[in-house]
């Protein structure tokens, strides 16, 4: 399939002309910052280093080679449980649908990246923060199985509040869903490398999010289960200021490293290769990864 | 405040009154059996009215009513119990009690979130929240089960995990990740039963199981109604509204098919009959491990992915 419609154009212009003329403020440090500026520093602030969230199709943008077919784009929520409170759950979906100009909060489909084919999910904080409902259950569920398949190492990045409340009991039982289908492609021999960005938690990070068998987190994401403001409430003290972030896990030892959005693309494509396994040059399979030129050689 | 015990408070009176009739009419001469009778009506009556019908709310107060039986009752009911302690790595989590048992004669490995019936018990067990060390102590209890065949059976009673510092910093997460993804590869039934509150991931970490069985009066939610408060509107006080909204009841879930099997609870709820609701709930999973005990192990991870994959498919 052809590369879609929306990463052609993303790709031709990655920042709206409407938009271009914009300035934005970085929320951490209050620099003023062009917003094409901000695109062409892949959403970091150039003053602090802060990360912004970054659209789903800005990010796979960034990281694949050439074309990136997606997979259960067709998939639109419906209303199991009839919600409304202020307004109803369909005209939220609406809402957020014209915002993100996504169709629900996880983008899969295949691609690859430093010419290692792979599956690839992610997440947007824009659609309904990245909640879990039965879509994004879905997509993700459908990405494993047709990368088990297709024998392709899945990568997915992570943003996501959590479980879906308007879709209730249905959005919970995704956690259970994707953990099989992460379970049978682990179990078949599927390389799995999760992304948690900003931020991961709830019944994301509870479930596919650390399942991954190498686990990556981007420089000052919150991740965590509990919401702050939910521990907070409980034992009713302020959080120091690091707590449930990328540094902060890692130094507890529940990540395998904290990288910085420029790095995200590079890291993975050296993750990937190991990923190709041990055959040596020398036991007559295939070579992981092409020999150096005699040129490149060191004399 | 718990609005059922609030509502039992007539009756309980209209029953010390009748108890009273009876010991008074056995004393005297006089026949006072229409009147011991029609307050005996009167007392269904009531009963009927108050609990033939529940709102989701009321069955939420119904599954933390302060006598209904919570976790260690179901294991105290077990022929026999040999409790494990702890993950190995860092403590034992009292919200969590499991061990070797035998249910109806099956050996088993009996898992159970107890929640403590007075102060000082709560406060030892955490409320039934468990931390990652209870989660870690499932993955280990369920690998066990793995390695000696024997099937795994869950009873399910949390209002969540534990949201703790500590917890977040033993990555309660990862725990519940783990434990989920080791249930979904267990080549041994699991049977997990609701008992009173399933409260989100904290609870679904023991219930990614074959069979499904809930109390009529358990409750089990994306998240307790109070936290869905919190995070919808930011008023954990409109609490009663999100449990009207969340579909928690069991009926809910049956109609979902997330619950396999509802086990009925006595007019009044299962605190009415303590023993006979737990001995009903271990006959039902009993029942349940018998059909399962034929099945081969990749056809019953098989079973059990089809049970899941199926949610939620059509995004409907």
């Amino acid at each position: 399939m052809p590369m879609p419609e929306w990463l052609r154009l993303r790709r031709a212009q990655p920042v709206p002309a409407e938009e271009a003329a914009q300035w934005t403020k970085c929320p951490k440090c209050g620099t003023m910052i062009y917003r094409p500026d901000l695109a062409a520093n892949l959403w970091v602030c150039s003053t602090c280093g802060h990360h912004f969230r970054m659209h789903a199709f800005d990010r796979i943008s960034t990281l694949v080679d050439g074309d990136f077919t997606e997979i259960g784009g067709e998939l639109i929520p419906g209303d199991p449980l009839g919600w409304t409170d202020k307004v109803s759950y369909a005209q939220k979906l609406q809402r957020d649908r014209e915002k993100s100009q996504l169709t629900e909060g996880v983008v899969c489909g295949f691609g690859s990246i430093g010419g290692f084919p792979v599956a690839l999910g992610v997440m947007d904080f824009n659609f309904r923060g990245g909640t879990m409902g039965t879509v994004v259950g879905e997509r993700i569920t459908q990405l494993f199985e047709r990368a088990r398949e297709r024998k392709l190492p899945c990568v997915v990045f992570t943003a996501s509040g959590g479980a879906r409340m308007e879709e209730g009991m249905l959005a919970l039982m995704q956690m259970a869903k994707t953990t099989l289908a992460v379970r049978r492609f682990h179990d078949e021999g599927g390389y799995y490398v999760s992304v948690l960005t900003d931020p991961t938690t709830g019944g994301v990070s509870a479930s596919f999010a650390f399942q991954a068998d190498v686990i990556l987190a981007e420089a000052k994401a919150a991740i965590g289960f509990a919401g702050r403001r939910v521990i907070e409430q409980t034992i009713r003290q302020k959080l120091p200021e690091n707590f449930q972030t990328a540094e902060f896990l890692l130094e507890k030892g529940a990540l395998d490293m904290v990288v910085e959005r420029k790095d995200v693309k590079s890291r993975l494509v050296r993750l990937l290769d190991y990923g190709l396994g041990g055959g040596r040059p020398t036991n007559g399979k295939a070579a992981a990864a092409p020999e150096p030129a005699p040129s490149e050689r060191p004399a | 405040m718990n609005v059922i015990v609030e509502r039992e408070k007539g009756l309980l009176e209209l029953e010390q009154r009748i108890e009273e009739l009876k010991s008074h009419a056995a004393q005297q001469p006089v026949d006072m059996s229409a009147e011991i009778r029609a307050l005996e009506a009167k007392y269904a009556e009531i009963q009927r009215e108050i609990f033939g019908t529940m709102t989701p709310w009321q069955r939420v107060h119904m599954a933390r009513h302060p006598k209904r039986p919570i976790g260690s009752d179901y294991v105290r009911a077990l022929d026999q119990f040999d409790e494990l302690h702890g993950d190995r790595h860092f403590r034992d989590d009292h919200a969590i009690v499991a061990g070797f048992a035998k249910l109806r004669g099956r050996r088993v490995v009996a898992i159970a979130q107890d929640k403590g019936r007075d102060t000082k018990e709560k406060v030892f067990r955490n409320f039934g929240m468990p931390a990652p060390e209870g989660y870690r102590k499932v993955i280990r209890l369920v690998q066990l089960a793995d390695h000696l065949g024997l099937p795994v059976v869950t009873f399910v009673d949390t209002s969540g995990a534990d949201p703790g510092i500590g917890s977040e910093e033993r990555a309660q997460s990862e725990a519940i990740a783990q434990s989920l993804f080791e249930l979904a590869d267990a080549r041994v039934p699991i049977v997990a039963t609701i008992i009173g509150e399933g409260g989100s991931g904290g609870a679904l970490a023991l219930a990614l199981a074959d069979r499904v069985l809930m109390l009529e009066h358990a409750v089990y939610s994306v998240a307790s109604p109070e936290g869905a408060a919190a995070i919808l509107w930011g008023d954990a006080a409109r609490a009663e509204e999100a449990a009207t909204r969340l579909k928690l009841t069991s009926d809910d879930l049956l109609q979902f098919g997330i619950a396999d099997e509802v086990i009925p609870e006595p007019l009044g709820g299962a605190h009415r009959d303590p023993s006979g609701t737990v001995a009903r709930v271990l006959d039902a999973v009993d029942r349940a491990l018998g059909v399962l005990a034929g099945v081969a192990p990749d056809e019953l991870r098989e079973r059990r992915y089809r049970k899941f994959r199926r949610i939620g498919t059509t995004g409907a």
